[in-house]
């Protein structure tokens, strides 16, 4: 068991990182281009819009808490 | 070759020479202070290890639908190059110290010195487990870029080529100069590793969930300059607001 969590850990620091909330706003990001796509939308330029807001919340919250 | 496989085999052998320059600092520290025999031991042990994780999980991937395994690799590949991106910026910025080959060669030298010496399997414990975790841990990062890019671009030994490159290049210099690379430009390196990384995770996830890019593999040149563009406005802001910030402390004191 707790070689299990270990590597679950291990998992998540080494995609997900210092901050999850990339992640979680990645994942939104995609599904909201999934859902489009899937209504007939052309929805390729969601991602290049949403990625450069979030590098920078990313920046702005790995500085407030440096 | 078309422009997907160029950035292919150049965005997994510059990730491939990054992570291999810091294996090679660690190894490098283990035999120096633990003897050779221990840290080739690990550095042996952990590539058998590598070997058969790209044996295990390379066929398994290729099974996988191509759409299925764009969206995925894509979200997986667009977080994993936005920590690395995050961490660019910052240094570049002047936020986070620079990556310092030589002062990380320096500190694990010094702990594996100081460390107790304890024999086990005819090997220095010490040294086999310091080299063998370094290059695991290194070569992970590797062997998911590889698995990962190579999959989604639909040909892992293109990607297993960059990779290959990047090994005989990184293992053929140390063994040259037995220091560590402090020269390579890791910094900028690590910059174009999280910009490649995040390029390619939006063209595949956007690919993945199903939308259609305008000019097809073409729109990665121009993801890239984008990624590049806004990456580099990021660093100049941030390096003006820690000027700004600075000079504001140092007025007040």
């Amino acid at each position: 068991m707790k070689w299990l969590a270990g590597f679950g850990r291990f998992w998540w620091d080494f995609v997900v990182g210092d901050d999850w909330l990339v992640a979680v706003l990645v994942v939104v990001a995609i599904a909201a281009t999934a859902a489009l796509a899937a209504m007939g939308v052309a929805a390729w330029w969601l991602l290049p819009l949403a990625v450069p807001f979030v590098l920078w919340l990313s920046l702005r919250r790995a500085i407030r808490s440096a | 070759m078309s422009t997907g496989n160029a950035f292919l085999v150049l965005s997994s052998f510059l990730a491939c020479a990054v992570e291999m320059v810091e294996a090679l600092t660690i190894v490098l520290a283990a035999g120096l202070a633990r003897g050779w025999r221990s840290a080739l031991a690990g550095l042996g042990a952990a590539t058998a290890v590598l070997a058969v994780t790209v044996v295990a999980l390379g066929p398994a991937l290729t099974v996988i639908p191509l759409q299925a395994l764009r969206l995925v690799v894509g979200a997986l590949l667009l977080v994993f190059g936005l920590q690395w991106l995050r961490k660019a910026i910052l240094r570049a910025s002047g936020y986070k110290a620079l990556h310092d080959e030589d002062a990380i060669f320096a500190r694990e030298l010094a702990e594996a010195r100081d460390a107790e010496h304890v024999e086990r399997a005819g090997v220095d414990w010490y040294g086999f487990t310091l080299s063998f975790k370094g290059v695991l841990l290194e070569g992970l990062e590797v062997v998911f870029i590889v698995l990962t890019f190579g999959s989604a671009q639909g040909s892992i030994p293109l990607a297993a080529v960059g990779a290959a490159i990047a090994l005989v290049l990184v293992a053929g210099v140390g063994v040259a100069v037995r220091a560590p690379l402090a020269r390579v430009p890791e910094n900028t390196l690590k910059f174009a590793v999280g910009v490649m990384l995040t390029t390619f995770g939006i063209f595949w996830s956007v690919e993945g969930a199903g939308a259609d890019w305008p000019g097809s593999d073409a729109a990665i040149l121009g993801v890239l300059g984008f990624v590049l563009l806004w990456s580099f406005v990021l660093v100049g802001l941030l390096r003006r607001e820690r000027r700004l910030r600075l000079r504001t402390v140092e007025a007040q004191a």
